[in-house]
């Protein structure tokens, strides 16, 4: 697939970001779209299903190594995740583990594209997102579990989470990570608090520059096909870390308690609670 | 959301399975599967209430330019428009035709 043009990532569908980032002609996808399990709810509630419920789940190869790969839509539903979707990343981390078990070393790639559980299915999405954290966490101790971040959806909501416990986060400058979307952020707090509309605001906070200048990613990639692949296969090459960052609790709660929430916070802000050191003028 | 179903006659040949599109806004996915009886049967669920004539219309249209083959497809409609709808339609089609018979 790959061209010597350059070419984007972000603009790609699940399906196509998850071939080209497995070796050629190594993808095999399970539970396909054309075994059509899709969402046993939406339809219930009136709302279109999609053939693969919104993820994609495949075995394959990077490197020749044997990984198994996840993409979420980002196009279906805001990449939500509702029971089907959820149980087929589960699942399918629950598959590597058992290769690893084996004696099979099976690493992960996430690729999270998801505005979090979907309320349509709400208790059904968080308990798959649980599982989903759940394999994560175990799976991380044999093999990387790499996460990526590119945009435009961006990953909030109970993938955020899982998001924290990959071995290795990838990031776009398009992408964001956070906890709550801005929109809900605004309709609970109100506009004067967080403006969603206000770009430079939320990528400021979330956006994959400032997630990367503080720690909370470990790569920032641009655009592009092939740099992402590298980034992919360079985390992958890493092994398994001596220190996962979910693990420095107690470091982040320290940090928090510097938040002086009596105002409004600024990237420059948060940068310098996060990293120990005031943001110098950019270059 | 609407299900309609539509049956028109279909030439037997050969057909690789495809999948095109997303059920993302304005968008639409379309399966395709061969099918043994010289049926073309088209089942569709939109997100748009009351669009039977238009989709009977935009069939029969592809229907004369492709001559529509014997096989089930499915489609997942998000609000497409008919232009967007025929181009997806179209290009399922061709997909599904060109790929080589399996040795």
């Amino acid at each position: 697939m790959s061209s010597s043009q350059s070419k984007g990532f972000v603009d790609l569908s699940a399906r196509k970001r998850v071939e080209i980032l497995l070796d050629r002609g190594s993808m095999h996808e399970l539970l396909s779209p054309f075994d059509k399990v899709t969402s046993p709810w939406l339809e219930k509630q009136g709302i279109v299903p999609q053939f693969d419920d919104g993820v994609v789940v495949a075995k394959g190869t990077i490197g020749a190594k044997s990984t198994v790969i996840a993409a979420i839509e980002g196009s279906f539903q805001g990449g939500s995740l509702g029971e089907v979707g959820g149980a087929k990343i589960a699942g399918l981390l629950e598959l590597a583990l058992e290769e690893n078990k084996k004696g099979n070393p099976t690493a992960a790639v996430l690729l999270l594209e998801s505005g979090g559980v979907r309320l349509q299915e709400a208790n059904l999405g968080l308990g798959a997102i649980a599982e989903i954290q759940a394999g994560i966490v175990e799976l991380r101790t044999y093999q990387p579990v790499v996460g990526v971040i590119t945009g435009p959806v961006g990953c909030f909501g109970g993938m955020s989470i899982a998001a924290g416990l990959c071995s290795y986060l990838i990031m776009t400058r398009e992408g964001r990570l956070g906890l709550n979307g801005p929109q809900v952020i605004e309709q609970e707090a109100g506009i004067d608090e967080y403006d969603s509309r206000n770009r430079d605001l939320i990528w400021g906070l979330t956006g994959g520059t400032q997630r990367f200048a503080t720690g909370l990613a470990d790569v920032l990639v641009d655009d592009d096909v092939d740099a992402m692949c590298k980034a992919v296969q360079g985390c992958l090459a890493k092994g398994v870390p001596a220190h996962h960052r979910s693990d420095e609790i107690l470091g982040s709660l320290e940090n928090l308690l510097k938040v002086d929430t009596s105002k409004q916070i600024t990237a420059d802000v948060a940068y310098q609670i996060l990293t120990g050191v005031a943001k110098n003028d950019d270059k | 959301m609407q299900t309609i179903d539509l049956t028109r006659p279909g030439r037997t040949e050969f057909l690789s399975p495809v999948l095109v599109g997303c059920v993302g806004s304005g968008d639409l996915e379309v399966l395709i599967e061969s099918a043994p009886e010289p049926v073309a049967s088209i089942s569709i669920k939109t997100s748009v209430v009351g669009s039977e004539v238009r989709w009977q219309q935009i069939v029969d249209a592809v229907d004369t330019d492709l001559e529509l083959p014997a096989m089930k497809m499915s489609i997942h409609d998000f609000g497409a428009t008919p232009g967007v709808i025929r181009l997806r339609m179209e290009q399922a089609l061709e997909l599904a035709r060109k790929q080589e018979v399996p040795a």
